[in-house]
């Protein structure tokens, strides 16, 4: 059935008044429907300007080599694979929440998951840039993969972590993809229905004729469990193999058998950091306040938490390690990390990613929406300074000190960064202009089971204990999207 | 009336729709399908609709995913050019995993999503084969097989009774050809 009475212990997931199915299409496709509002056309401005600071930063790049970049011998790897590695492990948030969060049958991710899987793949997009332009010649990018060639019977070398980096990040990309369309195909269906002329031919389409027959429904589900059954190890896979691009190698500092889970538990952290600080924007300016509510905002500060003292759990096992492996390199490598010319970098990370997310425990910081947004803003700084730390401070101070070396970034490199920020939002407003930015399809689901009005009027008709609407009044006490009279309304006949 | 091809008992809200099923099945009426909205659990169950086999192709394609990601791996690298990496076996087994577990994944998806496209027939540019255009949007839509069903009046009134908001009679399947 659609709807059973769903415990009043629980929070609603989407709250207002006189929400019907009609009212969710309507809210929820009033930006693909009408005209960008101001906000719109500001921020895509803003990004597009940036996404052509990355065209130009690529373009000098690719035509005059890496020699553009400030690496040197030393220093053979810096700003690019700390970029690569950043925008993979912000991709992960979105698989996790499509993915992990509906085998737990959270039906929170509901409202989330849509936005959080384009960024998935918006992320993962700028992330496979730094890859192929790091090659330098870009146009032999295809040398990667185990094609027969015209050079003798020469295959790639299936033993490096880099060869199976290339695997699972295009396997991940093609996957979250796939995921990603096929819950889209419904709410492109509805969009269809209600467009008209040449919108409606678009999106027909793009909808590949979905009717929402019982057999589609029934197929669609078990597509949508299946592709998450699979997605939940590939995610773990992909940010595992990631790791071991370092912790394979013989360098100091990057040899440890700690990097895959410290890696994937960094990704989800940072993730859901770039969640956050999308969609406290994103329920402002498309009016979803209803939809994404102040439990989201919540759960996902909580695993912010969590995945943040898991991080700083590693950071010290780290260091314990080094002192206890009573290797002088690894021991050196630390020390130079804490006291090194690099320190400032090492302390700025430790505070944004260790410090920042104790925060959350307390529940005023973890509710308010300003102080949320600045604290998932600091915790991305964190972790691109975490993957910097990893690798520059590794690399700077070879074996041989004669080879001791500093790395400063050229105007290259940070365009290609500051620029790739700027694509990723390029990308992600356009998103949010054409299609749906919430899954109306599963949202439509929660409404007779757990929303405000649903509860409300299982309340006003006696089926729970007074106890639990208290307890449940209590906590609606946080939304900004209830009123008192909304609260009120509880306990009224 | 006898033009009508199917008739469409249009519900505001599913768990009416629900009632009317059962109504209708009660009076031995056949359903032809419902389009909605949104998934409706425990409806297959309902009318008879078997669970569907997709976890069975899921399976195969991962299977054949697994078999294909390790021969090439192996072809590659043992059989083909078995190179002397620092004296190490040509064929070390866990340095293969990564690959054939991302084949695996790769082909699982991408063959069950496959065959999910070409049972239901969906495909870019495929002309929707819809019978209410408000099924997409808020309205659950039973649709009953008009010749094979000749008591429409009782259809009617079991669909109002169950708390259809409108009942509609169209003289042609599916409204969405232009």
């Amino acid at each position: 059935m659609s709807s059973h009475n769903e415990s009043i212990l629980r929070e609603p997931l989407i709250t207002g008044k006189d929400i019907t199915y009609a009212k969710i299409t309507d809210d929820i496709l009033l930006p693909v429907e009408n005209k960008p509002n101001k906000a719109w056309w500001i921020g895509f401005t803003l990004a597009s300007l940036g996404a052509m600071l990355w065209v130009v930063s690529v373009g000098y790049t690719f035509w005059t080599g890496i020699g553009a970049w400030g690496l040197n011998k030393t220093v053979g790897w810096a700003w690019d694979i700390t970029d690569f590695v950043w925008w993979v492990g912000i991709g992960h948030a979105g698989t996790l929440i499509s993915a992990v969060l509906l085998i737990f049958r959270q039906n929170w991710r509901n409202s989330i998951n849509r936005s959080a899987e384009a960024m998935t793949i918006f992320a993962v997009i700028c992330a496979a840039t730094y890859v192929v332009a790091h090659m330098g010649r870009p146009w032999l990018a295809y040398w990667i993969f185990p094609l027969p060639n015209q050079f003798g019977s020469l295959w790639v070398n299936f033993n490096s972590p880099l060869v199976w980096d290339a695997f699972a990040i295009s396997t991940y990309f093609t996957v979250s993809l796939v995921f990603w369309y096929c819950g889209l195909l419904p709410d492109i269906a509805s969009v269809r229905d209600r467009a008209s002329g040449l919108k409606r031919r678009i999106y027909s389409v793009l909808s590949f004729g979905w009717n929402g027959s019982v057999k589609t429904w029934q197929r669609f589900e078990i597509v949508s469990l299946i592709l998450a059954g699979i997605s939940t190890p590939l995610v773990l896979s992909v940010h595992t193999i990631v790791s071991m691009d370092f912790a394979t190698s013989v360098i100091p500092g990057w040899h440890t058998t700690i990097f895959p889970p410290y890696f994937v538990a960094g990704a989800i952290f940072s993730g859901f950091a770039m969640v956050q600080t999308l969609l406290l924007i994103l329920r402002k300016v498309m009016n979803f306040e209803n939809y994404i509510t102040m439990f989201h905002i919540e759960s996902m500060n909580k695993i912010i938490m969590v995945t943040g003292s898991i991080v700083g759990v590693a950071y010290l096992t780290e260091l314990f390690i080094a002192w206890y492996s009573g290797s002088e390199y690894e021991m050196y490598a630390f020390e130079n990390r804490i006291a090194g010319p690099y320190a400032w970098a090492y302390w700025c990370m430790m505070t944004c990613n260790v410090i920042s997310p104790q925060l959350f425990w307390f529940k005023k910081i973890r509710t308010s929406i300003p102080i949320s947004w600045i604290l998932s803003i600091v915790v991305n700084i964190g972790m691109w300074f975490e993957r910097f730390v990893i690798i520059v401070t590794s690399l700077h101070r070879d074996y041989l000190p004669s080879s001791w070396a500093m790395f400063t970034p050229t105007w290259v490199e940070v365009g290609i960064f500051v620029g790739s920020i700027g694509l990723f939002f390029t990308l992600f407003l356009l998103f949010l202009r054409f299609l749906p930015g919430i899954a109306i399809a599963e949202v439509k689901l929660l409404l007779k089971s757990s929303s405000l009005q649903h509860k409300t009027k299982l309340a006003q008709e006696g089926v729970f204990p007074a106890e639990q609407v208290e307890h449940f009044a209590n906590s609606l006490e946080k939304y900004d999207s209830v009123s008192k009279e909304d609260i009120n309304a509880l306990t009224q006949k | 009336m006898s033009n009508t091809k199917y008739i469409l008992g249009s519900f505001a809200d599913p768990d009416e729709m629900m009632e009317g099923i059962d109504k209708l099945q009660a009076n031995n009426i056949s359903i032809y399908d419902c389009f909605t909205p949104m998934p409706i659990h425990g409806i297959e169950a309902k009318l008879g609709v078997k669970p569907s086999r997709l976890p069975i192709a899921a399976f195969i394609f991962g299977a054949i995913g697994t078999c294909l990601g390790f021969s090439l791996i192996y072809f590659t690298m043992s059989y083909d050019w078995p190179m002397n990496i620092g004296g190490k076996p040509s064929m070390p087994l866990p340095n293969f995993v990564p690959i054939t577990f991302e084949v695996t994944i790769l082909l699982c998806a991408l063959g069950m999503v496959a065959t999910f496209f070409y049972r239901n027939h969906l495909f870019p540019g495929r002309a929707p084969r819809v019978m209410d255009m408000r099924a997409s949007d808020d309205r659950f839509i039973l649709a009953v097989d008009a010749s094979e069903n000749a008591n429409h009046e009782l259809i009617d009134s079991l669909l109002k009774e169950a708390g259809a908001v409108e009942v509609k009679y169209n003289e042609r399947k599916y409204v969405s050809y232009e």
